[in-house]
C-alpha cells in the first residue's frame, strides 16, 4: 500500500508540526539573515519585465490578432465580397457591401466584383480565425498584430482603411 | 569675526538641509526601484533618464491633489501634525559631524552644525517628541483608524526608546562622551593598536550586541517594515494618515525618509565609525587634511546610505510583526539583553583595568 503522506511532487513537502521553536529558531536571526540572502540573489537576478513598447513579447507563430486584408503581388485586392467570412463568422463581426469592377479599375481590384465597404467589429471579434479559413480567395488572414485601445466604441469598428494591406506591404510580401 | 562664523554655520545649516531633502527626495525613488529589483521587476524607469525625474512627477501630483481636512473640532492640530513630525525628523541632522575638519584660508571648518557635548542625549530627546507629530496627527483627524494608528505608534516609539537608550549606554561606557565628534574620534582608523591586543577600532566590533539591538530600535523608531505597525494597511487602512491628502500627507511620508537617513548617519557614526576610514592617516599624510576630509566625508555619506539600502532590503524581506510579538520583543528580550550588555561591558572594562 502506498504511503501517501510521503508523497511530495515539488519535493519540498514539510509537514506541520507545533512543537515548540529551538533556542536557535527563537534567536530569528540566523532566518532572517538567510531570507535576506533570498532577497539579495533575486536583487540580480536578470529581469522579468519586458518594456512593452520598445520590446515586444514574441507571439506564437499561429496567433491570430488583428486583420489584415490582402492585395495581390500588383497591389490589387484580392477581396471579392463573397460574404462567406461574414456567414463563417460565429461573432457576426464581419459586415460587407459589395460593388461591380468598372472598367480602367482593374490594378485595383483583382476580380470583377469586390468589397465597397468592409467592416470588423473587433468588439465582437472573437479572434477565431473561421474567416481566414472560409475565404476562398486568400483576401484575410489574421496577423501578429493586437488590436490597439481607443476611447470610443466607435473606434473599434475596423473599416477598410484600417484593414486593407498598406501599400508598402506589398513589396514586402512579393520580397518575401 | 562672528559674522565669518555665522556665514560658516549657515552655510553648513544651508548645505546640510539641502542634501537631507536631496537624499529623502531620491530615497522615495530608490524605494520604488530597489523594491521592484528585490521583486525582479524594474521600477520606474519612464521620468526622465532612467526614470530621475520621478520624485519631481510625484511631487507635482502631491501639490495638484485636492487638500481636504475632515471635520474635526482640531483643525489647527490637524495641520500642526506634519509640521512637527516634519520638524523633529529634521531638528536632528543639526548635531550630526558629517567630516572632520577643513582648513580654509587659515580658518579650522568643523563640518558640523552643532557640536554640543550632549549630542546622544539631544538626539534621544528629538527622536522622543517625533512622536507627537503621529499622535497630534492622528487624534485631530477624528477618525478610529487614525487614532489606532498613532496609539500604535505611540506605544512602540516609547517602548523603544527604552531598549535603544539602554544600548547606547554601553557604547558610552566606552566612549566616555556624549559628543556625537567625540565618539567618532574615539573609533579613530579601522584598527585599533593602543590596547595589549589590536582590535577594530569601530563600535560595531566592540558592542556588537548593542549594535543589534541599536538596529532593531531604529527600525521600530522609524516605523518601518517589519515594525510598521501603526499604518498596517491590511488592519488600519493607512494608520495615523489615513485622513491626510495632498501635501500634507507628502510630509508625513517625506519625513519618514528624512527620519530612515538621519537614523543610518546615527548608526554610521555610533557604530561604523562615521568619517573615519581604513588608512586615513596615511592619506592625511600624502594628500594632506582636507583631502582626508573630504574623503571622510564621502565614507560618511557612503556609511549612511547603504544604511538607507539595508532599511529597503529588510523591508522586502521581513514579514510585518504581530502586535504581541512586537511588545514582547521589545519589552521582554531587548530591555533584558541591553541591561545584560551594559553589565557584561561595565565587568569587562573594570577587569581590562582602565
Amino acid at each position: 500500500m502506498t504511503d501517501f503522506k510521503a508523497i511530495s511532487l515539488s519535493g519540498r513537502k514539510k509537514d506541520v508540526s507545533d512543537k515548540s521553536m529551538t533556542f536557535m529558531e527563537k534567536l530569528y536571526l540566523p532566518a532572517i539573515a538567510k531570507g535576506m540572502g533570498i532577497t539579495l540573489r533575486h536583487f540580480f537576478k536578470p529581469k522579468a519585465t519586458i518594456q512593452y513598447p520598445e520590446q515586444k513579447r514574441e507571439f506564437s507563430p499561429v496567433f491570430r490578432g488583428r486583420h489584415i486584408l490582402m492585395r495581390d503581388e500588383n497591389g490589387a485586392e484580392r477581396c471579392t465580397a463573397c460574404g462567406l467570412c461574414a456567414l463563417s463568422c460565429p461573432a457576426e463581426a464581419i459586415t460587407m457591401t459589395s460593388a461591380e469592377r468598372k472598367p480602367g479599375e482593374e490594378h485595383l481590384y483583382r476580380e470583377e466584383k469586390y468589397a465597397a465597404t468592409y467592416e470588423i467589429n473587433m468588439l465582437r471579434c472573437i479572434f477565431c480565425g473561421l474567416c481566414e479559413e472560409a475565404c476562398p480567395k486568400e483576401a484575410i488572414f489574421l496577423t501578429q498584430d493586437m488590436a490597439p485601445a481607443d476611447y470610443r466604441r466607435e473606434g473599434f469598428i475596423y473599416g477598410k482603411e484600417k484593414l486593407l494591406m498598406k501599400p508598402e506591404e506589398v513589396k514586402k510580401q512579393a520580397d518575401a | 569675526m562672528d559674522t565669518i562664523f555665522i556665514l560658516e554655520k549657515s552655510l553648513i545649516i544651508l548645505t546640510v538641509f539641502a542634501i537631507t531633502m536631496l537624499i529623502a527626495l531620491y530615497s522615495t525613488f530608490g524605494e520604488r526601484v530597489f523594491a521592484a529589483y528585490f521583486q525582479d521587476r524594474l521600477g520606474p524607469n519612464r521620468a526622465g533618464p532612467l526614470g530621475l525625474l520621478q520624485p519631481l512627477a510625484d511631487g507635482v501630483k502631491m501639490f495638484t491633489k485636492e487638500d481636504f481636512i475632515p471635520d474635526t473640532p482640531n483643525k489647527f492640530l490637524f495641520i500642526f501634525g506634519p509640521f512637527l513630525f516634519m520638524t523633529t525628523a529634521l531638528i536632528t541632522s543639526s548635531v550630526i559631524p558629517w567630516g572632520d575638519k577643513l582648513e580654509i584660508m587659515g580658518r579650522t571648518v568643523y563640518l558640523q552644525a552643532a557640536d554640543i557635548n550632549v549630542a546622544v542625549l539631544f538626539v534621544l530627546g528629538i527622536v522622543s517628541i517625533g512622536v507627537y507629530g503621529i499622535m497630534v496627527g492622528g487624534w485631530a483627524s477624528n477618525n478610529k483608524y487614525s487614532l489606532l494608528g498613532a496609539v500604535r505608534a505611540s506605544s512602540q516609539m516609547i517602548s523603544y526608546e527604552i531598549a535603544m537608550g539602554l544600548s547606547i549606554i554601553s557604547v558610552l561606557m566606552v566612549s566616555e562622551t556624549l559628543s556625537l565628534r567625540g565618539i567618532v574620534e574615539k573609533q579613530h582608523g579601522f584598527i585599533d593598536w593602543s590596547g595589549k591586543f589590536p582590535w577594530f577600532s569601530w563600535y560595531v566590533f566592540k558592542q556588537p550586541l548593542a549594535f543589534l539591538i541599536f538596529l532593531v530600535c531604529a527600525f521600530a523608531e522609524t516605523n518601518r517594515t517589519p515594525f510598521d505597525l501603526p499604518e498596517c494597511e491590511s488592519e488600519l487602512v493607512g494608520g495615523y494618515h489615513t485622513e491626510y491628502s495632498s501635501m500634507k500627507l507628502g510630509f508625513y511620508l517625506f519625513a519618514e525618509y528624512i527620519n530612515m537617513f538621519i537614523s543610518s548617519a546615527i548608526i554610521s557614526l555610533l557604530f561604523f565609525g562615521g568619517f573615519n576610514y581604513p588608512g586615513m592617516d596615511w592619506v592625511k599624510q600624502q594628500l594632506g587634511t582636507n583631502a582626508a576630509t573630504l574623503i571622510g566625508v564621502g565614507a560618511m555619506f557612503a556609511k549612511t546610505l547603504f544604511g538607507i539600502f539595508f532599511y529597503m532590503w529588510v523591508r522586502w524581506t521581513v514579514p510585518r510583526f504581530r502586535y504581541d510579538q512586537l511588545m514582547n520583543l521589545g519589552w521582554k528580550v531587548l530591555i533584558p539583553l541591553a541591561i545584560l550588555n551594559i553589565v557584561i561591558t561595565g565587568a569587562v572594562i573594570i577587569l581590562s583595568g582602565n
